[in-house]
Formats: structure tokens, C-alpha cells, sequence
């Protein structure tokens, strides 16, 4: 087993000096590993802050399951140092570029295929340090699996786009690699079939650890013990993947590289119950056939629209959809309006994010769903005790905060 | 309205009993000595008040229309669960109310084909599983109170259980909280979707105890149940040599379902008592999981054995019908009462050590029993590094009483010198308050004090619990120095 590097305790001085000299100034903070996601989420303003000299593997026992990590550190590198000891972070998360951070990767909260077996970025956040917008440099959770001092703001911090302090360590809660994996494939499957595979296979002890349905191919993959994975393989029928394509095929939704992502229009986010049937949007934005089923196509809209399986829909067109995560995250290509698309979204139990707009154009809409009020003002007084100058990433989540 | 209570007649109370009386049915406010005494404490006994009035509302409604009474009032709210809880979250303040959501216990919805049940804060943890079993899912924590603890509870403590290494604590295992604010404002937490919008408020509120919001709804997630589950009872003749041998398991690429240790205390306290069929000639047994379909079982199973037998068991047996399996947690989980059983009084710690830590903290604890002259016998959910110690003491004797809770703050305050926390799924409450002041510096303190100021800026909700004040601190300090004191002697012990 190959040792990683560790690179032991230093405290993060040139963060701070920084930090402190924006204090001094009252000049805002746009905090950054390698900018590989600076297009997520609003625009990015403010004095540039490189957290990439904070930067290491801290701590790393496999046996604790636990690994500690400078924010600066390249998430490949934390990776790969899990890899060397047969472990890895469970949730998957995209890169969206070579040089990616641990801190971009906590700061954006983004999880990959497994998500919806296996937990999200903030499950696996067991603790962190940050800088806050007094400069002090504050630690909250710890390196154990379980721990219940005081509240839980480490998870706080993952998908907080860095409003709330500079992060500067994290420990991670890592899993062992699955011993056996493999992918199969459903060709011909309407989307309607493909939800309610989905959610029942989600019903029965089977080790899915990743789904994805497009264009009526299903692909299915199983991850876990040698048993585990034979057995569902044999229940499910389907076809067996080549092992290359398929790690190739997971790696391209992970990182939106796939051609699904590359089709015009703007890429949303949908992030709706598993079970939703139909994500309705307006009629402008036709998507199935006529036996496609429920759908995330035409519906109700002003010009008359269609319901799930009818005949009269329009024909397939411009929104694109892509499923994941067992039904619960459907990504969109589509040109409708972001009103259409956040109102499908809210009435399905979830909510929509302009992911990335056209190739070509800027955002015509915030980037996440708007707030419930109540809720929208804990941000607020949230974003005031963290950082009460608003030094920190202003209007980076959302313009007013 | 004539109102007698017999500790608080001030006028502004009896104004305040007579507006309850207004909102809920007369049966679901108490506000006598005598009808509140049943809610003076909870799970952790030494520690008792009587609030100025314990209200039971049956619906949200009602609910709102306490809290803004309470608010206009300027009066603190406790908000309780089932009482099962060890650490004092739900311990009554004296000039507050006790909110008990014990009458708010439905299954609102199962939604069997996504997974998830919507069930009120008074629903009981086993209740859900129960529910839904003949659906073939379960929801996964499962706390050794889980037949009496409620949902609610679950979600203010962010409970575990013997599970949790494989399937997660509360914090992974819920959708979405629906709470009300100080304000009375409805709120919800999380979503149906597997996230929301903007900040993860919902982990935040997770283990708030009750600090932050109160619960009046929650949308579990519900996973399938395996097709089968064996148990192996391993034998070790030095706990040392079992704690490694967890180590070994992790490193071997294993998540077991449970993992699990007991050491010889522990095995000969609760043999008799519950029949476990524990090996009480080994110095220490591990109780190691294995779950899933018949073939994926044993599999792991056979896996598990081999690494255990090369780390050194000198015997293993792996259970053979599901009764025995039962049996052999049965045991672990009635450890508690089992303690109740051999010793007047008992009092359970709830440290978690990073795993490698664990052999040097027995050793402590082994040295700590003759320096205090008191027995531990120690359960603890290995996997995890979660340390169960259960003193054994006599309340009746001073001495007694004061050595057990000296002995308890020394462990607690060695868990965090050993990189690891003064509570693994307890909570704070008010037992561990003084020792958040070792593990946790002012500034976190503070930024603390700004999370609960942005969720209830009144600071009416459960307050003076989980995180001590700047005041407080010093105090303990000050105590540290002249050593021993027993702190806040106003308070009843034990």
C-alpha cells in the first residue's frame, strides 16, 4: 500500500494575511481554487483569493475511513491517494477540469452518479476549518464518523459557494472501492418504463450504483460484493458493458462531457422526487413521441399542450432530457423560458438550476431556484454572523447575499 | 379562570396558563407540581426542573399558537420528544414551557414506490420500520431506544445506532424537516428531492437539539430490507487485540452492517439478564454484521471470519438462525438496563476516539476504574470509534456520586485529547456543556451563538443547552483549577 505524502499541520498564513488585509481595505474576496467551476452559480467578483498554496494531504489512515486535506490540495491528487489504498470518495464528484480543488469540490457540493445510493458531498463532510469574515480561522466537526458537538456547520459549508468564510482543511469520510462493478444496458425503454424501473429496482436490495436514462437507453450500474453483483446481474437481464466504455461512459455524465451536454440550448438542473412521473412544461418545448409516457415535455402550457402518453403532443424537439439518479435528477437541454422551467420543477416537488447557460450567451436567469422568504432571510442573518462585512464571495449564491 | 400552580403563582404565569388553556384542550396543558412531575426530567435523571407549564398540542395548528404565545410572552420553549434522551436536551427550564410533541404520533404518508414516509415528531422510531416492513423497507437508524424514542428526537439529536456505520445517522437518512419558527412561522427544511436550494439549512437543523426550530413533520427516506442478515461473535483474549482486529475488518475493505464491542464487564453484566449467549470467559467479543442477499452474506461472512481468526479471535461463532442473531444484539442493546440491574445507578458516557485510539482509551479507563475506585464495564459501536462507558456508582453515597462524575469528565475530556469528541449521538444537552468549553475554543463558540442568533434571534428556543457561554467557560475553568467542585450546585444530581 502506497503511503501518501503528508504534509502535516501549518496554519494557512498567507489565507489569513489576505483575509486580513481585506478586512483592513472592506474590499471584497473572490475566493478560488483553479476556477474550474467559476461559471457555477453567479458571477464570480471581488479581489482574487488562489487558496492552491494551502495545499496537502493531512492526515490519512485507511482503517479510520477518514481522510484530512488542505482545501488548496487537487481533488485528482485526494484521489488518487484513496485509489493507492482501494478506497474513494463515495459521492463522485465532478471535476469540470483538470485542476479542480478539494475546496471547489466542497464549496460547489456537487455529487456525481452515485449520489442517490451513496450520499451526497455533505454526508461525507465530517469536518472542516474556515476563515470567517472576522479572520478568525475556526474548526467545527472533527475526524470521527460520528460526532454530535454543537451544530453541524461543516455541512453547512458544502454547496455554500464560499459565502460564508474561506475553507481551508476538510475531513472526509472515504469507503472502500467496491470489489466487483458492472453496467448494463436497456435498450428500447420508453421514459415512463424507465422511472418505474427505476424506483422499484430502488425498492429491492440490489447494489445500483448508478443510473442513467436518455433517448431509450437505460444504463444501470452495479457495484459491490462479487455475489451482490452477479446475482442482481442474472435477476435484471439487460447487457453487459465493456468495462472500459463503461467507466468511460460514467466518467463523461460525471464531467458533462458527454454528447448530451454538448446539444444546443441552456443545461438545467432538475432536482425532483424519483418518482415524479411528469415534470410538465409548457407546449414551446416539445420532447416525445406520442408513447413516451410521462414526461418532462409539453403540458398545460398556453397553447394547449398534451398529457402524459396522449396523441396530440407535439412532435420531438427542442428540450432534451437526460435522467440520473434513480429519477430524482433529470438534466435538461432546452431554450423554454427559466420561468416555464422553474415553475415544472416546483410543481413536481423539486426545483431547477440553470446549470450552465447556451453555448454563447450569458445567464438570462439566477442561477438557483429563488428562496422561500422565511427561509431566504436564516440566509441572510446566516451570511451576516459568518461574515458580517460581506467580504466573502458577495452575490456569488445569490445576488443579494 | 382560577389557576393554581404550586411553584410559580405569579401573576404573568397565570396570564400566560389561562391564554394555553384559550389554544389547546384543557387536558393538554399541566401546569401542576403534581401533573408536571412525569416531565421533569428526561433520560438523563440528574438533572430535573418544573417549567412554569407543560403543553401537549395535538396539531400544527396548535402548536403555532404556543410558540407565538410563548414568544409575545417573551417565555423559553423546551422542545421534547419521547424523553428518551441521555444527555438533558429535554431537561425543563424553570421559567419556560415544555413543548411535548408526544401527541403529534401519525404516519401521515408512505410513499412506497419513492421511498419515503411523512410522519408527525411523535411518531416512534420503531413505528416507522414497523409501518412499512410489509413493504419490504425500513428506515436504517435504529438507537437502542428505538422503541420508545420519536422521530423528532431523532432528528434534534441526530441519532445512530447500531447500524450506522453502513447506513448512515439521521443526517443522511431524512429528506426534509417541516418546523416551526420562534416567529410561528411554518417552514420546511430540505425537500422530497434529494437536495434544495441555497444553503444545507436541513444539516444544520439536524442535531440542533431543538435549538433552532421546532419539528412538527419529517420525511424519512426508507431503504430495502436485506434479504437476510448472520451475526459472528468473536472471542478475543485481550481487548487490545479486538480493537486491532477492527482495524484489520476496516482495512480489509469490509463496511460490516454492525460492528460492535463489548468487553468482559460488559459480557458477564448483561449475560445473565438477557441470555445472549455471549462468550464470558473471552476478555472481549466483537458482534460483527454481515447483510444483503443469501449469496452476497456469505460471501462477507466467510471474508469477515478469515480476517477476524488472522487478527487473532480465539474463537468465532456465526449465528445460525435469526433468532440468534436477535439474540446477540439483544444483548448489546439491553446493555443499559442491564447496568441498572448490578449497580444502584449507572452512568453512561458517550465519547467517540478515532478507531486506532481505542486500546490506549481502555487502557485509561481501566486505570481511571482504581483511581476512582468504580466500575466500567464498556460497550461501544467499534466501527465508529463511539464509545459506550457505563459507571457504575450509588447516588446515595456522595462520594460515590462525585467520583462518577469525575471519572465521566475525565473520559469525555480524554476522547478529545485523543482527536475525537465529547458526544458521538447523545448530544450536548446540559450534561456535556461544561466540556464543549475543552473541545471547543470561544471563537467556534461564538460563531455558534451566530447560527442559533440567525435561526432564533430571540434566543427563546431551548436555551442555555449545547453550547456554554463565555461566562460559563470561565466558571469551568475556575472549577478545573481548584478541582472537583461539583458544578451549579442548584441543580439536583443524578
Amino acid at each position: 500500500m502506497a503511503e501518501p505524502h503528508l504534509a502535516g499541520g501549518r496554519p494557512p498564513d498567507v489565507l489569513l494575511a489576505q483575509v486580513h488585509a481585506a478586512i483592513e481595505s472592506g474590499r471584497a474576496l473572490c475566493i478560488r481554487g483553479s476556477g474550474s467551476k467559476d461559471w457555477y452559480g453567479e458571477p464570480p467578483a471581488g479581489d482574487l483569493l488562489d487558496t492552491r498554496s494551502h495545499a496537502g494531504i493531512i492526515d490519512y489512515d485507511p482503517s479510520e475511513l477518514v481522510i484530512t486535506v488542505r482545501c488548496g490540495t487537487p481533488l485528482a491528487e485526494l484521489e488518487s491517494a484513496l485509489q493507492a489504498s482501494g478506497q474513494m470518495l463515495a459521492c463522485e464528484p465532478p471535476h469540470f477540469g483538470a485542476g479542480a480543488t478539494v475546496g471547489g469540490c466542497i464549496a460547489a457540493g456537487l455529487s456525481g452518479p452515485r449520489r442517490a445510493s451513496a450520499g451526497s458531498v455533505r454526508d461525507f463532510l465530517l469536518g472542516a476549518k474556515l476563515i470567517n469574515g472576522r479572520g478568525q480561522h475556526l474548526a467545527f466537526g472533527g475526524q470521527v464518523i460520528k460526532n454530535v458537538a454543537g451544530y453541524d456547520v461543516s455541512r453547512l459549508l458544502a454547496g455554500s459557494l464560499g459565502i460564508l468564510g474561506v475553507l481551508t482543511e476538510v475531513s472526509l469520510k472515504v469507503v472502500p472501492r467496491p470489489v466487483a462493478e458492472t453496467t448494463l444496458r436497456f435498450d428500447g425503454v420508453s421514459k415512463a418504463d424507465a422511472l418505474t424501473r427505476l424506483n422499484q429496482w430502488g425498492g429491492l436490495p440490489l447494489p445500483v450504483s448508478a443510473s442513467a436514462w436518455h433517448s431509450g437507453t437505460l444504463c444501470l450500474r452495479l457495484s459491490g460484493a462479487r455475489a451482490a453483483v452477479r446475482t442482481a446481474r442474472a435477476s435484471l437481464g439487460g447487457d453487459a458493458v465493456d468495462a472500459d466504455t463503461a467507466v468511460a461512459f460514467w466518467r463523461g455524465l460525471r464531467e458533462q462531457t458527454d454528447p448530451f451536454f454538448g446539444q444546443a440550448g441552456a443545461l438545467w438542473r432538475l432536482s425532483v422526487p424519483s418518482n415524479s412521473a411528469s415534470v410538465t412544461l409548457p407546449a414551446a418545448g416539445p420532447t416525445h413521441g406520442p408513447n413516451d409516457g410521462p414526461n418532462d415535455g409539453p403540458n398545460d402550457g398556453p397553447t394547449g399542450g398534451s398529457t402524459d402518453g396522449s396523441t396530440d403532443g407535439p412532435t420531438a424537439g427542442e428540450t432534451e432530457v437526460l435522467i440520473e439518479w434513480g429519477g430524482a435528477q433529470r438534466w435538461l437541454k432546452t431554450d423554454l423560458p427559466a420561468d416555464s422551467v422553474r415553475a415544472a420543477a416546483l410543481a413536481a416537488g423539486g426545483h431547477a438550476t440553470l446549470f450552465r447557460p447556451a453555448a454563447g450567451s450569458t445567464r438570462q436567469a439566477p442561477c438557483f431556484a429563488r428562496l422561500d422568504p422565511v427561509i431566504a432571510g436564516i440566509h441572510r442573518r446566516l451570511k451576516a454572523e459568518f461574515d458580517p462585512a460581506n467580504l466573502f464571495n458577495p452575490g456569488r449564491l445569490y445576488a443579494d447575499l | 379562570m382560577d389557576i393554581s400552580t404550586d411553584h410559580a403563582t405569579s401573576p404573568s404565569t397565570a396570564r400566560l396558563i389561562g391564554r394555553l388553556l384559550a389554544l389547546v384542550p384543557a387536558d393538554s396543558v399541566l401546569y401542576t407540581d403534581e401533573a408536571q412531575r412525569p416531565y421533569e426530567c428526561d433520560g438523563l435523571t440528574m438533572f430535573r426542573a418544573l417549567p412554569l407549564a407543560t403543553v401537549l398540542p395535538s396539531t400544527e395548528a396548535e402548536l403555532i399558537a404556543v410558540v407565538k404565545l410563548c414568544r409575545e410572552f417573551n417565555v423559553p420553549i423546551v422542545p421534547r420528544g419521547a424523553g428518551t434522551g441521555l444527555s438533558g436536551g429535554a431537561t425543563p427550564h424553570a421559567q419556560g414551557v415544555l413543548l411535548s410533541t408526544a401527541k403529534m404520533n401519525r404516519i401521515l404518508q408512505v410513499d412506497v414506490q419513492a421511498r419515503t414516509a411523512r410522519v408527525q415528531p411523535g411518531v416512534r422510531n420503531l413505528a416507522i420500520s414497523e409501518a412499512t416492513a410489509k413493504h419490504g423497507l425500513y428506515y436504517a437508524p435504529d438507537p437502542s431506544s428505538q422503541i420508545a424514542c420519536s422521530i423528532g428526537g431523532n432528528v434534534a439529536e441526530n441519532s445512530g445506532g447500531v447500524h450506522c456505520l453502513k447506513y448512515g445517522l439521521t443526517v443522511h437518512n431524512v429528506l426534509r424537516v417541516r418546523a416551526v419558527t420562534i416567529e410561528g412561522e411554518v417552514v420546511e427544511f430540505g425537500s422530497a428531492a434529494l437536495d434544495s436550494p441555497g444553503l444545507d439549512l436541513l444539516a444544520v437543523l439536524i442535531g440542533s437539539e431543538g435549538m433552532l426550530a421546532i419539528t412538527t413533520e419529517v420525511t424519512v427516506k426508507l431503504i430495502p430490507k436485506p434479504h437476510l442478515a448472520r451475526c459472528i461473535m468473536a472471542s478475543f483474549g485481550e481487548v487490545g487485540v479486538a480493537a486491532d482486529a477492527v482495524a484489520s475488518l476496516i482495512a480489509a475493505g469490509i463496511i460490516p452492517a454492525g460492528l460492535e464491542m463489548m468487553d468482559q464487564q460488559a459480557t458477564r453484566m448483561v449475560e445473565p439478564f438477557a441470555k445472549a449467549g455471549y462468550d464470558v470467559d473471552a476478555a472481549a467479543i466483537l458482534l460483527c454484521e454481515a447483510d444483503g442477499t443469501r449469496e452476497e452474506v456469505e460471501e462477507e461472512i466467510a471474508q469477515m471470519s478469515e480476517v477476524l481468526r488472522a487478527a487473532g479471535a480465539t474463537g468465532l461463532r456465526v449465528s445460525t438462525s435469526e433468532a440468534e442473531r436477535l439474540r446477540f444484539w439483544a444483548g448489546r442493546k439491553n446493555a443499559f438496563p442491564a447496568a441498572g440491574r448490578v449497580s444502584p445507578d449507572y452512568y453512561c458516557m458517550d465519547g467517540t476516539i478515532p478507531k486506532k485510539r481505542l486500546g490506549e482509551m481502555l487502557i485509561a479507563i481501566q486505570q481511571m476504574e482504581t483511581k476512582y475506585d468504580l466500575k466500567c464495564p464498556n460497550v461501544f459501536h467499534a466501527g465508529d470509534g463511539n464509545l459506550h462507558p457505563l459507571i457504575l456508582f450509588d447516588a446515595n453515597d456522595p462520594a460515590s456520586l462525585a467520583s462518577a462524575e469525575a471519572f465521566g469528565v475525565e473520559i469525555l475530556e480524554l476522547c478529545v485529547k485523543l482527536g475525537g469528541t465529547v458526544t458521538g449521538e447523545h448530544g450536548v444537552g446540559i450534561e456535556k456543556i461544561n466540556q464543549m468549553c475543552v473541545q471547543f475554543p470561544a471563537d467556534e463558540r461564538e460563531q455558534f451563538f451566530g447560527v442559533k442568533r440567525a435561526f432564533d434571534p430571540p434566543g427563546l428556543l431551548n436555551p442555555e443547552k449545547c453550547i456554554p457561554t463565555l461566562h460559563r467557560c470561565a466558571e469551568h475553568g475556575r472549577m478545573h483549577v481548584h478541582g472537583g467542585a461539583l458544578a451549579h450546585p442548584e441543580l439536583e444530581r443524578f
